[in-house]
């Protein structure tokens, strides 16, 4: 047996993204930023998936998707 | 987290909107809030006024956020769909014109002061308590008077996008954010 761990991590919706860097203020760990004004970009080795960026987001455009850790 | 002196900026937002009660001149200083990000794009490239520095979504954010004024549901898509942002920039581009339209009038003798502050460009609401004379032209008090009714009318809006939806909805379609934002996609473009 080799389990597969599966953790959640945060996506954001980089079209759709105003870039108004709410998710940058909640997030704990400094795992998400705005890159050159134009959308946020999460930096997934950082990223725990608690999730507070996408219940933050005002736009909703920030989703938790599994990925393989 | 460690709190930095613009994280306080939502009382400066809340001074100027008492300012404005007493002394309809404070109004200019809305400049502020027009140009400082403006600049800040066009100069570093980054929604660094809209990331850090703006009062207004501080505001909605505690307001909204601490003080639970706020039902926390999903903005309808097409709030903050691309037609409907950039349609409201330019709706709010067109309404900064007939301000200044307006201000021209006075300064050229051609319309009387107007000691009003116009709410959702629809109603006039007495402000003459604010007016207290002004030491240059009634054309400054003019802008003034207008000023504060754009800066009025986009707290009104978000204050009820607020409670609907999440605490700083307004920042999806605030014309100021659209604007800096395609500031910044003009000018990363090549980069």
């Amino acid at each position: 047996m080799n389990p597969v761990k599966i953790r959640r991590k945060a996506a954001v919706n980089q079209s759709a993204c105003v870039a108004c860097g709410c998710c940058v203020k909640v997030c704990p760990r400094q795992a998400i930023k705005v890159v050159r004004g134009i959308a946020a970009r999460v930096l997934r080795e950082k990223c725990v998936g608690c999730g507070k960026c996408a219940a933050e987001c005002p736009a909703s455009v920030i989703s938790m998707q599994e990925a393989e850790a | 987290m460690k709190k930095h002196w613009y994280d306080h900026l939502w009382i400066a937002s809340l001074a100027y909107l008492a300012l404005g009660f007493f002394n309809i001149l404070f109004a200019w200083l809305g400049l502020l809030c027009f140009f400082i990000p403006l600049i800040i794009s066009a100069v570093k490239g980054t929604k660094g006024y809209c990331n850090r520095y703006c009062g207004r979504g501080q505001l909605f954010g505690l307001l909204g956020g601490r003080f639970g004024l706020s039902r926390k549901k999903d903005i309808p898509g097409w709030m903050k769909s691309k037609a409907f942002r950039y349609d409201f920039l330019a709706f709010f581009f067109a309404m900064l014109f007939v301000m200044l339209w307006n201000t021209w009038l006075v300064f050229s003798g051609a319309q009387d002061l107007r000691q009003a502050v116009t709410l959702l460009w629809t109603f006039r609401l007495p402000w003459h308590w604010a007016y207290h004379g002004t030491l240059f032209h009634a054309g400054v008090a003019q802008l003034a008077f207008g000023f504060y009714g754009v800066m009025l009318t986009s707290t009104l809006l978000g204050l009820v996008t607020m409670v609907l939806f999440k605490p700083r909805s307004w920042c999806v379609y605030c014309p100021m954010g659209s604007m800096t934002q395609l500031i910044c996609k003009a000018k990363n473009k090549n980069g």
